[in-house]
C-alpha cells in the first residue's frame, strides 16, 4: 500500500508506569494503520495493548516518541486542542458502555456533535436517528439509555461513536461483556463499517475468535509487538 | 441550547431534592442578608431624618470660644511663647452684616434657604409652674421651608405668628406640661429678668422630645426685644441646600468666604451617626457568615454530585469534552443553584422586610415612633443577587476544577 493511505503512525513510542514502582509498560512501538483497515490488538493481560490504544487515542500524553494520525503530528499539542481532535476525529467504544444515563439514547449520541458544534441542532438530530437507524436501534432512540439492555446500549455507543464521521473508532474490548448474539451484532456491524462505508477501526479484544475474523491482528507480550 | 447548559440542566433536574436543598441554602443567607440590611438602614434613614429634624444642613454662626492668639504670637510670632489660662475675649456671639450674607448666600443657586434665627433661654410661666426652655426668633416662613413646619403643626397656625407680635408657637411637650391651649397667655422670663407677656398661637410637634419639651418659635423682632437689642442682632444662619449629602463641603467653602463658624448637620450630629457605622458592621459580618455556611454546602453537594458522576465525566472526556467544557458544567451548575437561590433569597427577604414593617414599637416619649422603621432600597437587593452569585461560584470553583482535571484513563480502565 502507498504511505498517504496511511492513518495512523507510531515511531518508538515508549511508556513507563511510575507508580507504585516504575516499570515500562511499553517498548518502541512502530505501527502503521491503513486507511478503511479493521485491526485487532491482543495480547495477555498486562501486555501493555489497552496503554497503547489510550496512547493512540491520545487520551494519555505521558509518553516517548512520535504520534502521527492523519498526517498531523500529536505528540506536542495541548490538551485543549486534543479534546478538540478527539471529538472531530475519534469514536470510542467502551467495554462497558459509557451511557450518560439522564440521557435518552438519541441524546448519548448527539451530545459529541452538539459539543463539536459543526451542525445545526436539528441536522444533528437528524444524523443521529440515521446512526441509530444503521445499528437497527432507531425505535429505542427516545428511551432513557440506563433502561435499554446490554446489547443495545452497546449500539448506541458505537452511534455514538460515528456521529462525528471519526477517521478512527477505537473499542477497548467492546464485546468484552456481552453474550454471544450481541457480541455477533457488533462484529458485524465493524465489519459493515469498514467494508462499505470504508471506516477504519482498531480495537483491544480479549475475543481469539473476534480477532481471527479482523483484517490485521497485532499481537503483543510484554509492551512489544511480537507479530 | 448550548450543550454544556443542557447537561448542567439535566443533572440538576436528576436530583431535585439535591438541588433545592442546595437552593434554599443560599435563599436562606440572602434572605436573611435582605431582612437585616432592610431594618438596619432603615434604623439609619430614621436617625438621620431625626437629626435633619433638628438641625439645619449648614448652621452658621460666630464662635467665641474659638482658641485666639495671644498678643504675644503677634508680637514675636517666630518665638516659642506659651501663656497660661488664656481666657475668651468678651465679644457678642452676634453674626455681623448677618443680612448681606443671608443675601449673598440666597443668590447661591446651590442653596434653597436661608433662615435667621436668634435663640435665648426662658422661663415659662403659667400660673404656678415655671419650666426651663428656649425661645427661637425666626422668620417663620423662611424656617417653614427648611424644616417644613406646617406639617407639624398640632394647634393654631404659623401665619397667625406673623398676625401677632407677642406670638408664640410652642412645643407639644411643653404645651403638655404648662397645659397650655392656642389662645393662651404665657409669661415669659429672660435670663436678664425682663418678664414679658406672650400669647400662644400654635402648637408643633417635630417628634423629637428634646426639642418639643423645651422649644417655642417667636418673632425674630420679638426675641431682640425681649433681650433688648437692636433690630440686626441675629446669632445663627440655617441654610437648606440641594444636596444635603454634600454640607461637608459646602460648609467648608462658605466658612473660608464669610469668616464665620459654619457647621454642617453630620458633624453637628457624629455621637448620633457613629450608630450607622456599628449596624452596617453588625449586617455585613452576620451574612457573610450564613453565606459561607450556604457557599460550604454547594461545595459539598457538588463534590458529592462529581464524585458520583465519575464516569459521566470519563465518557464526556473521551468524546471530546476540554477539562475547560467539564469544569463549565459543573460551575454553571453551581451558577444556576445560586443564582435561582438568590432570587428566591430576595423575594423571602422582602416578604420578611414587609413583616417586620408591620411590628409595633414604642418610641416613648422621645422619639415619634409606631413601628420599625424599614428601608425597600432596590440598591440592597442587587447586593444581595451579586453576594449570593459570588459566593456560590467561588464554593464551586474547586470541585470544578477538580473535575475537569479528572483523568478519563483512569477512571476507564478502574472498572
Amino acid at each position: 500500500m502507498s504511505t498517504s493511505n496511511i492513518l495512523l503512525k507510531t515511531q518508538g513510542i515508549t511508556k513507563y508506569f511510575h507508580d507504585p514502582e516504575t516499570f515500562q509498560v511499553l517498548k518502541g512501538i512502530d505501527i502503521e494503520v491503513h486507511k478503511g483497515e479493521f485491526l485487532s490488538l491482543i495480547g495477555k493481560s498486562g501486555s501493555g495493548k489497552s496503554t497503547l490504544l489510550y496512547l493512540l487515542s491520545t487520551m494519555d500524553m505521558d509518553f516517548e516518541g512520535k504520534l502521527v494520525i492523519n498526517g498531523e503530528e500529536l505528540t506536542e499539542k495541548s490538551p485543549d486542542y486534543l479534546a478538540r481532535f478527539r471529538s472531530e476525529h475519534i469514536g470510542f467504544v467502551f467495554q462497558f458502555h459509557f451511557l450518560l444515563p439522564e440521557f435518552s439514547a438519541l441524546e448519548n449520541v448527539m451530545i459529541p456533535a452538539l459539543k463539536l458544534g459543526k451542525y445545526s441542532e436539528e441536522v444533528i438530530r437528524q444524523k443521529a436517528m440515521e446512526k441509530l437507524d444503521l445499528l437497527g436501534i432507531a425505535d429505542q432512540a427516545k428511551k432513557a439509555s440506563s433502561r435499554l439492555s446490554g446489547g443495545q446500549q452497546q449500539r448506541v455507543a458505537i452511534a455514538r461513536a460515528l456521529i462525528n464521521d471519526p477517521l478512527l473508532i477505537m473499542g477497548d474490548e467492546p464485546t468484552g461483556n456481552l453474550d454471544s448474539v450481541n457480541s455477533k451484532i457488533v462484529f458485524d456491524t465493524f465489519r459493515k463499517l469498514t467494508r462499505d462505508l470504508g471506516q477504519t477501526i482498531i480495537t483491544v479484544t480479549h475475543d481469539d475468535d473476534f480477532a481471527a475474523k479482523t483484517d490485521r491482528i497485532i499481537e503483543m507480550k510484554d509492551g512489544k509487538i511480537v507479530s | 441550547m448550548n450543550v454544556i447548559l443542557k447537561i448542567a440542566k439535566t443533572h440538576l433536574l436528576s436530583k431535585p431534592k439535591q438541588t433545592l436543598v442546595a437552593m434554599l441554602g443560599v435563599t436562606f443567607g440572602i434572605g436573611m442578608f435582605i431582612m437585616m440590611i432592610s431594618l438596619m438602614t432603615g434604623l439609619n434613614n430614621f436617625t438621620e431624618d431625626l437629626t435633619k429634624i433638628a438641625s439645619a444642613d449648614i448652621r452658621i454662626y460666630k464662635d467665641v470660644t474659638e482658641p485666639r492668639a495671644t498678643l504675644l504670637d503677634r508680637i514675636r510670632p517666630e518665638g516659642l511663647n506659651l501663656v497660661h489660662h488664656v481666657k475668651p475675649k468678651n465679644e457678642s456671639d452676634k453674626i455681623r452684616n448677618s443680612r448681606q450674607i443671608a443675601d449673598l448666600l440666597r443668590q447661591d443657586p446651590e442653596v434653597i434657604g436661608v433662615a435667621p434665627r436668634l435663640t435665648s433661654q426662658v422661663f415659662y410661666n403659667f400660673g404656678p409652674v415655671k419650666l426651663n426652655g428656649s425661645v427661637a426668633g425666626v422668620d417663620i416662613l423662611e424656617e417653614d421651608k427648611l424644616f417644613d413646619l406646617h406639617s407639624k403643626i398640632k394647634a393654631g397656625s404659623l401665619a397667625a405668628l406673623k398676625t401677632t407680635s407677642n406670638g408664640l408657637i410652642i412645643g407639644s411637650g411643653l404645651a403638655k406640661k404648662l397645659s397650655a391651649q392656642v389662645g393662651d397667655l404665657l409669661m415669659v422670663t429672660t435670663p436678664q429678668g425682663v418678664v414679658y407677656t406672650m400669647k400662644v398661637v400654635g402648637i408643633f410637634q417635630l417628634g423629637l422630645g428634646e426639642i418639643d419639651n423645651v422649644r417655642s418659635y417667636a418673632n425674630l423682632a420679638t426675641v431682640q426685644k425681649l433681650l433688648g437689642k437692636d433690630a440686626s442682632y441675629i446669632t445663627d444662619l440655617n441654610l437648606k441646600i440641594t444636596n444635603y449629602r454634600e454640607a461637608k463641603a459646602k460648609a467648608e467653602t462658605i466658612q473660608a468666604a464669610f469668616g464665620n463658624k459654619a457647621e454642617d448637620w453630620e458633624t453637628a450630629n457624629s455621637t448620633l451617626l457613629a450608630g450607622a457605622i456599628i449596624r452596617d458592621i453588625m449586617t455585613y459580618s452576620v451574612s457573610i457568615t450564613l453565606l459561607i455556611v450556604a457557599g460550604f454546602g454547594i461545595y459539598n453537594i457538588l463534590n458529592m454530585t462529581i464524585y458520583s458522576k465519575m464516569k459521566d465525566i470519563a465518557i464526556l472526556k473521551a468524546t471530546g469534552f476540554a477539562a475547560k467544557d467539564v469544569t463549565g458544567i459543573f460551575l454553571t451548575q453551581s451558577l444556576i443553584i445560586g443564582l435561582i437561590g438568590s432570587l428566591m433569597g430576595l423575594a423571602v427577604g422582602f416578604v420578611f422586610s414587609l413583616l417586620l414593617a408591620q411590628v409595633p414599637f414604642d418610641g416613648g416619649e422621645l422619639l415619634a415612633l409606631d413601628s420599625l422603621p424599614v428601608n425597600f432600597e432596590t440598591k440592597y437587593y442587587l447586593i444581595g443577587i451579586v453576594f449570593g452569585v459570588v459566593t456560590t461560584a467561588i464554593a464551586g470553583w474547586m470541585p470544578s476544577r477538580k473535575a475537569g482535571k479528572i483523568d478519563p484513563i483512569e477512571i476507564i480502565r478502574g472498572i
